[in-house]
């Protein structure tokens, strides 16, 4: 499986993500910039953390316009997974790939720590590896990490089993404690915690593992 | 040329929690008598006229760009001006 990993102008998590896919998962991933125009021959595309643009603005509201972002549209449409981590789901909420929008943190404080979260689907491409575990621990680290999105889209998220993660203890404000959505196909997944940080017991946790492995055997048995 | 004044602020539903931040700073200062403080985003923007209504490309802006629709609500004044 080859990763795409997208860098914008402050991008600041894609080193992690290339040293989890490649180092860790031994995935074959490249560093492809905001300024390509291409994702031909990419099985999957990560928007990784940061702060693109200088989140001016709002966060992801002029990466929206990179011109990467019509590669990922494409390859969004074809199927293949797209996955947004922190600025990335920032950037795929105002692309419209993803319902709602992330807003400031309830408490107007950037929170940077460990954050246990509930499965809420465990039956994605993104998370079957998980298999009967129900509740993991990632880092978050975000000023902007405030799911919200008004009632009707709210029942559309529940009624088509999109939410993917839920925050334990809620530290944002988040609507519904949602952490992580997915499209309604399934393929395009948004989250504030930080899988990529979690991968090595040196890093202190390994819980973000399950992701990555998910989509590598989504894959494989894709292509069996 | 127009020149255009853009207002952005939260929706209502919207928690806007740097207001609070300022509303509570105010009240530090002594100004107990502020009730509420709202904070948004302003921008001037100074345009050419073409074959296209000022309205529709400010409200495509906004739309697209200068505001986020899900959380946010906008409102603009057009005045004209002589070129630059």
């Amino acid at each position: 499986m080859k990763f795409a990993v997208i860098v914008f102008p402050g991008s600041n998590c894609d080193y992690d993500m290339v040293n989890a896919l490649r180092d860790v998962l031994h995935a074959t991933a490249d560093l492809v910039p905001a300024t390509a125009t291409s994702l031909a021959g990419y099985d999957a595309v990560i928007l990784p953390g940061g702060f693109s643009y200088g989140d001016y603005l709002r966060s992801g509201a002029i990466a929206r316009f990179a011109p990467i972002m019509a590669a990922v549209k494409a390859v969004a449409a074809t199927g293949k997974p797209v996955v947004g981590i922190c600025n990335g789901f920032q950037v795929l909420t105002e692309a419209g790939l993803l319902p709602g929008a992330l807003q400031a943190n309830r408490t107007a404080k950037f929170i940077c720590k460990t954050s246990p979260l509930r499965i809420a689907n465990a039956e994605t491409q993104f998370t079957s590896a998980y298999g009967t575990t129900t509740e993991i621990a990632l880092p978050i680290a975000h000023g902007e990490g405030n799911y919200y999105c008004d009632e009707a889209t709210l029942a559309e998220l529940r009624a088509n089993h999109q939410i993917v993660f839920e925050y334990v203890d809620n530290p944002n404000g988040s609507t519904a404690n949602i952490a992580g959505v997915m499209n309604q196909a399934g393929n395009v997944l948004g989250m504030m915690p930080h899988p990529e940080r979690a991968v090595e017991a040196i890093l202190g946790s390994t819980d973000g593992l399950g992701i990555f492995q998910s989509m590598l055997t989504h894959e494989e048995v894709a292509n069996a | 040329m127009y020149l255009i004044k853009i207002y952005v602020t939260y929706k209502q539903s919207i928690l806007d929690p740097k207001g609070e931040a300022v509303n509570d700073a105010l009240h530090r200062l002594g100004y107990n008598n502020v009730e509420q403080v709202e904070l948004g985003k302003y921008f001037e923007i100074k345009l050419c006229a073409d074959d296209r209504p000022v309205e529709t490309e400010v409200d495509e802006m906004c739309d697209q760009l200068l505001a986020n629709v899900n959380m946010e609500t906008y409102r603009y004044e057009i005045t004209e001006m002589e070129a630059l």
